[in-house]
């Protein structure tokens, strides 16, 4: 019984992150306004968040964080590495979808339309 | 035909990516399990810290962490250079307006409320969930809000860049602190402490407080830059 | 038991949130289905015992990302195309 709510969880997880990073995928290759574009982008970043944390995962595990009264659960604890690299990589990804959106604001600025098909000179 | 093209790209992308992750296994003990268990041994013996994320991020890891302030940094001063306008294209429309009273009386409330709990976020980063980038980001959401309610709310960007600078030269600082007893960059020169206790963990309390500080102006200088802009 | 449906509830409206940002044309809707992705991976990183990220991806991914879209949106156009602002228009 809990061998099969744990293969569920696998599946369920493990194939709304692949089906999330093909989302966006998609919302970049396809869509002709640039905002559309940078909005594909912010939803593969939130896919591979969702995808590393979940291959951390231990069953029946808890927090890792040692409050008192729990300094001995070291062997039921989740795993902290890919927390601590899923949190650099969020705020890395938030200041690259900023510096992309001041780009798109420029670009507007200097040629009034933010089709991708219509922006053909590539000096300013 | 471009479209039919990509979702064919696509489902096929999403076959192989998935079926390499199918027989990893989630939920069970695995064969890299054994850093796991060097980290959170080592944080409870060694530098006595409740959390473990935390000792990770600013003792193990803490050059990263170095790197990733330095690249907020860099993404907030290129999106004020980006955004730059000579004096004679500034326009006079604005997309800041007062808001209602309700909205004006309920954000003076709430504003002190916030900052409180951001600064709270922050200064107990190693004893429960939390740390200097989730306790920034907190105080930021604060400014916007107030930001948002009043037309006229003026933050002074002098005093602004100037906490930021000295919050980021005095990470620096105590990093070469560590050359002190003949050590590397970034060790820990000061007690431990005991576990649970608010003085523990040596220099992970203080890199917080100060990262802290640093991404809670750093974001407030970029909402504040991004918001005024005038047409 | 109840951990498996609320999980599974709470990823299929990530799903429905994330292909109803890419279809819609008027662009203020499809930011704030992507605000709704961000608020909905708060709650699962919170089920999978990770409490630490779910702090900084509602702080980040909720506030912050949505309001500089909305600014970027202000400052440029709204809606996908200008067919669509013509139809608009045509419809009232």
């Amino acid at each position: 019984m809990d061998d099969n709510l744990l293969k569920i969880l696998e599946v369920s997880v493990l194939g709304t992150s692949v089906l999330l990073i093909l989302i966006g995928l998609y919302a970049v290759l396809t869509k002709r306004s640039l905002i559309k574009i940078v909005i594909g982008l912010s939803i593969i970043d939130g896919g591979i968040h969702l995808l590393l944390i979940t291959l951390g995962y231990l069953k029946r595990g808890t927090a890792p964080i040692f409050s008192p009264g729990f300094e001995n659960a070291a062997d039921k604890m989740v795993d902290p590495i890919p927390q601590a690299l899923v949190l650099t990589a969020i705020v890395i990804g938030f200041a690259v979808t900023a510096v992309a959106l001041s780009l798109v604001i420029r670009l507007y600025r200097h040629h009034h339309t933010l089709e991708i098909d219509e922006i053909k000179t590539l000096k300013w | 035909m471009k479209k039919f093209l990509v979702i064919l790209i696509l489902a096929a992308l999403g076959y192989y990516m998935y079926d390499a992750l199918y027989g990893i296994g989630i939920g069970i003990p695995r064969f890299t399990d054994g850093v796991k268990d060097f980290y959170l041994d080592k944080t409870v013996s060694e530098l006595h810290v409740a959390n473990t994320v935390t000792s990770i991020v600013v003792n193990f890891r803490g050059f990263d962490t170095l790197g990733e302030v330095t690249v907020l940094f860099l993404a907030v001063t290129a999106l004020g250079s980006i955004l730059y306008k000579r004096r004679h294209q500034v326009g006079t429309r604005s997309i800041l307006f007062s808001s209602s009273s309700i909205v004006r009386s309920g954000s003076k409330l709430l504003f002190p409320a916030i900052v409180l709990l951001g600064a709270y976020v922050f200064i107990h980063g190693h004893l429960t969930p939390g740390g200097g980038f989730q306790g920034g980001t907190i105080i930021a959401t604060g400014f916007l809000l107030m930001l948002l309610a009043y037309e006229n709310f003026k933050v002074s960007h002098t005093v602004l860049s100037f906490i930021e600078s000295f919050a980021g030269i005095f990470f620096v600082v105590i990093g070469l602190f560590g050359f002190m007893n003949g050590g590397t960059f970034l060790q820990n020169f000061l007690p431990e402490g005991t576990l649970n206790n608010l003085f523990s963990g040596g220099i992970i309390g203080i890199i917080y407080v100060m990262v802290g500080f640093k991404v809670a102006t750093e974001l407030t200088g970029l909402i504040y830059t991004i918001l005024h802009e005038k047409d | 038991m109840i951990y498996m449906i609320l999980i599974l509830f709470l990823l299929i409206l990530m799903i429905g949130a994330a292909i109803y940002a890419v279809v819609q044309r008027d662009l203020l809707y499809a930011v704030i289905a992507t605000g709704v992705i961000s608020l909905v991976l708060t709650a699962v990183f919170y089920i999978l015992q990770a409490p630490d990220v779910a702090l900084t991806e509602a702080a980040i991914g909720v506030a912050l990302t949505t309001i500089i879209f909305i600014i970027t949106i202000r400052n440029t156009v709204r809606y996908e195309s200008d067919d669509d602002k013509k139809h608009k228009i045509k419809k009232l």
